[in-house]
């Protein structure tokens, strides 16, 4: 039996009761609601369709001949569904959301419209080239951009998110040596600072992966990293801005190094937001970087994707990018497949993804990229690290700041959990910030600091916001200091209380399984 | 700069808090060398929004998009109407500007929407279990030959001819590094997917046979002798779906002994967007789960006793496991997923058996039109919606001379295919409910026009 007229019926329980428990489990705008498969029906559908043409039934007897147990709603009730659940998330709308490594920042609406209009969102990969020109010269104006802002050669324009262009730009490393006839060389060195990501993918593609320790600093052990290098070492992948939020000074010599030793040097270019406009990694002798397009140029994320993650190139490495590509011949755009691909481009790796990448994202990267122009990119670069230094300097009194005295950082601030009492940790400070009104700064990541909180603010958030934000942090923090015991079992006011993952991961529930019709019978 | 907050005496004071006289002095790190004096030359600079706009919107007006034109392409990407509300509720900012659910708590919209939308696909699928999103239907295919070569520990896939082409293309990319030893084939212009000849080939280093359904010249067969095939040899059936709205009308992968059943769910919610970012479709065996690559999202409960979702079994991520990881997937496509899933709610079991319905029905007027012009041959007499020609002349300049008609007709296999001379006449064509009897009119004509 349902109660309300979604259909969540939480368990009273006698505390619940007692205390401000409401009929329907709702309380005021803070609303619950059941799953389509409680509240939806086999016969209930919110699409209306015209008649089907009278025709014969070529299907060859492989009709279907059972339900398959999609239940449907109503439009106004399937509005409501969805409305309702939105209404459960925390977002960048609604305010600041820290998430260093991650860079949530301010979504404009312009890209949304651009990125809808019918000669964008409604043209098909396979269509005539001469039908889709204005298509390519968004690939092209963009590609431009990318180049130019990177300082680099070429771009590979299809990785669909960080990881994939990660791969991507480790493909083109591979494959470079091999047409050298370097196939020994199986080794990627990959320095505790660089994103986790970055192991997993030179695994995938391959190479047997070996880490370099950071210093004391947070950076790059330039002596560990130059003792390492030999005839088996591919190159390196390192994240610069690395992920303690703090810029690798020594880069070109680490290129340099590696370059000399017959390697490449692969950077992940997740934060390039911190620099963009003011250092071109083309200059620091990188080979091959995948830019965020999220991250850098604000493409929504919608809740964990998708991504974007075109691969700049330096020279050496351009030969071997994948297909399709656009090309420029003439006045007219050319994209380069297969069948066209000829000898000058003999050399790809291959194709990474069925079509031409996230067109969608790239119409939203070049609307905010043009919105910005090469004046507003440096003003971007400058505001997001004046922010993050302005929130490390001001909590480094109340937090361990591991980094604080190594210099400025970058584009996002470090904490720990040293000095918290015992019993208290970071997912404390985090969960209590929810009750507060924020979503938490990344938690316990990068590995190299103990329960480690990195904050990134971003360079859309102004200084009030920022202050409110601060003010929050430290007095969460100064709780945890002394002790207060309800940060141990915050968030109170979230719409749901801790969740238990442990149970979630020994006995996993991934799909619904009740029969429909359940609810009928009952 | 409208999107940057900071005023210049916000710069001032917080420059002061933090003890720097200048911006520079935050930059020190950045040897001198490396650090650029001035917005970088050659690129222009900020725009209004109005200029950004008609830019744009200059930009969209050269290309001609499928709502202007009889349109008939398919081969792995689909027009279908799209309600309104979908879009609608997709822009609302809690979903479209949420982060990866990490913090559960204040993330239950988005977690509730996955764990509905794993239910969807897996029942659609016919698989006991789904993962929250791929990339798309290319990768998803590649990460389930890898997940093939994890489980049966070997490497030997054998792919159907009838898969396609940039599928093939993606796996050997990937195979060249992985280990993966892939068997492939051409498609043959005949009225029968190569099923039977795949049964012929499997062998006790099979890895696994993959093969979609319905396949890339639009025919369907029955998958059940294969699905046994496999099993006799502890080989796994991996099935590629790209047209999800067919399972509407015809039996499931999984339904039929798939073990893992991959696709590309952009057809329902998503929209053509050039290619992408589309939405891939993940779903297998529950034995299979952790070597299933992706994220899944988990059911459980709260400190209250609560009903709450969460990220689930992340320990198969890269992440968390760095080179020990089981996939490249890092993100997924949480929002495509999210259109996907509304989509599929609105349309509910009826309206999806309608809609495929519709889809064959058109389809199939527009096929028996089509084969009355002189010079056409239906290839293909058992389909979906999507269906292959045999045209008494070369495929491919003939879509180019639609084209300048106006008409986005199907696509030549001389374009997948290039150089092959024995599929050089082939167009592949499909039909939706956005086909209307003028548009199949209209493409016959000229056809008949061109062929003449």
């Amino acid at each position: 039996m349902s109660i309300n007229q979604s259909g969540w019926r939480p368990e009273m329980t006698p505390e619940r009761r007692s205390g401000d428990a409401t009929y329907t489990g709702n309380r005021a705008l803070m609303l619950d609601e059941a799953l389509i498969f409680e509240i939806g029906s086999l016969d209930t559908t919110g699409v209306d369709f015209a008649a089907a043409p009278k025709a014969a039934s070529r299907l060859g007897g492989l009709e279907r001949n059972r339900d398959i147990g999609l239940p449907g709603l109503s439009e106004p009730e399937a509005v409501r569904h969805y409305t309702r659940l939105s209404r459960q998330n925390y977002a960048i709308d609604l305010g600041l959301f820290p998430l260093g490594s991650c860079t949530m920042k301010h979504n404009p609406r312009l890209n949304e419209r651009m990125a809808r209009l019918p000669g964008f969102a409604d043209i098909h990969p396979l269509q005539p080239v001469d039908t889709v020109q204005g298509a390519f010269e968004v690939i092209h104006q963009l590609a431009h951009w990318l180049v130019t802002l990177t300082g680099m050669h070429s771009v590979a324009m299809s990785p669909k998110a960080g990881a994939h262009g990660e791969l991507c730009g480790v493909l083109a490393i591979r494959a470079a040596l091999d047409a050298k006839g370097e196939q020994a060389r199986k080794v990627l060195l990959v320095p505790e600072s660089a994103h986790g990501t970055n192991p997993a993918t030179a695994a995938f593609a391959g190479f047997t992966v070996e880490d370099i320790p950071a210093t004391e600093a947070g950076r790059v052990d330039l002596k560990a990293l130059e003792a390492r290098l030999g005839p088996d070492v591919a190159g390196v992948m390192i994240t610069n801005p690395n992920t303690c939020g703090l810029f690798e000074p020594n880069m070109k010599a680490i290129s340099d190094a590696v370059h000399a030793a017959g390697g490449y040097v692969y950077c992940d270019g997740a934060n390039f937001n911190a620099i963009v406009g003011r250092v071109r990694p083309g200059d620091l002798g990188i080979d091959a970087m995948h830019i965020n397009l999220h991250k850098t140029f604000s493409t929504p994320h919608g809740g964990g994707g998708p991504g974007s993650g075109p691969v700049v190139l330096s020279e050496a490495l351009a030969p071997y990018a994948p297909l399709p590509f656009v090309e420029k011949q003439g006045d007219r755009f050319e994209l380069i497949e297969e069948e066209t691909a000829g000898e000058h481009h003999a050399s790809t790796f291959g194709r990474m993804v069925s079509f031409h990448g996230q067109m969608g994202m790239f119409t939203r990267a070049l609307t905010y990229i043009l919105s910005h122009g090469a004046d507003g990119l440096r003003q971007v670069a400058e505001d997001s690290v004046l922010n993050a230094n302005y929130v490390l300097r001001a909590l480094e009194d109340v937090l361990d700041a591991p980094f604080a005295k190594s210099g400025p950082c970058m584009h996002e601030a470090i904490f720990s959990d040293k000095g918290l009492p015992e019993g208290f940790s970071t997912l404390d400070i985090a969960k209590g910030l929810i009750d507060e009104g924020f979503h938490p700064m990344t938690v316990y990541f990068p590995l190299v600091v103990h329960g480690a909180m990195l904050v990134e603010p971003t360079e859309t958030e102004s200084k009030a916001a920022l202050d409110q934000f601060i003010g929050a942090f430290r007095s969460v923090a100064e709780r945890a200091k002394a002790g207060d015991a309800a940060l141990k079992s915050a968030p109170h006011f979230a719409p749901r209380r801790r969740l238990d993952e442990t149970q979630a991961a020994r006995k996993p529930v991934l799909a619904y399984r009740e029969p429909l019709g359940a609810q009928a019978a009952e | 700069m409208r999107y940057l907050p900071l005023t210049p005496s916000d710069r001032q004071a917080m420059l002061a808090a933090v003890g720097a006289a200048a911006i520079d002095d935050l930059f020190v790190d950045v040897p001198q060398a490396a650090r650029l004096s001035g917005p970088i030359a050659g690129l222009p600079p900020h725009a209004s929004e109005l200029a950004v706009e008609r830019h744009m919107t200059a930009l969209a007006r050269k290309n001609l998009s499928a709502g202007e034109a009889p349109f008939f392409i398919g081969c792995g990407a689909y027009r279908h109407h799209v309600p309104a509300s979908v879009d609608h509720i997709i822009q609302r900012g809690e979903f479209l500007t949420a982060y990866t659910p990490y913090q559960p708590e204040i993330a239950q919209g988005t977690l509730q929407v996955m764990f509905e939308f794993q239910t969807q696909v897996a029942r659609l699928l016919g698989t006991d279990v789904a993962n929250a999103s791929m990339y798309d239907g290319s990768t998803a295919c590649w990460e389930a030959i890898g997940m093939a070569r994890r489980i049966t520990k070997r490497a030997k896939a054998i792919l159907s001819g009838g898969l396609h082409p940039h599928y093939v293309s993606v796996a050997n990319t990937m195979a060249k590094y992985t280990g993966d030893q892939l068997v492939t084939a051409l498609p043959e212009l005949t009225a029968e997917p190569d099923t039977d000849k795949l049964i012929g080939m499997i062998d006790d280093e099979t890895s696994c046979v993959v093969v979609q359904y319905p396949d890339i010249l639009g025919r369907i067969s029955d998958l059940s002798d294969l699905a046994a095939a496999c099993q006799a040899k502890k080989a796994l059936l991996v099935a590629v779906v790209t047209e999800p709205v067919a399972l509407g009308a015809i039996k499931s992968p999984g339904e039929m002994g798939a073990d893992i059943v991959v696709g590309e769910g952009q057809s329902i919610g998503v929209g053509l967007q050039f290619g992408g970012p589309y939405v891939g479709l993940f779903g297998c065996k529950e034995k299979y789960v952790r070597q299933m690559p992706g994220r899944l999202t988990g059911e459980t409960v709260d400190a209250e006793g609560k009903r709450g979702f969460v990220l689930t079994l992340s320990t198969r991520e890269q992440h968390i496991r760095r080179e020990k990881a089981t996939s490249n997937i890092c993100t997924s496509s949480v929002l495509c997923a999210l259109a996907w899933s509304i989509h599929m709610t609105l349309l509910g079991e009826k309206g999806l058996r309608q809609l495929a319905s519709l889809n064959h029905a058109g389809a199939s007027a527009a096929a028996e039109r089509l084969t009355q012009v002189p010079g056409v041959e239906l290839v293909t007499p058992v389909f979906f919606n999507e269906f292959t020609l045999k045209l008494s002349k070369e495929a491919r300049p003939i879509v180019r001379d639609l084209a300048d008609k106006g008409i986005l007709a199907g696509v030549s296999l001389g374009r997948l295919y290039p150089g092959e001379a024995a599929l050089e006449n082939g167009l592949v064509v499909a039909v939706t409910e956005t086909t209307t009897a003028e548009d199949v009119e209209t493409l016959a004509a000229a056809l008949e026009e061109l062929l003449a």
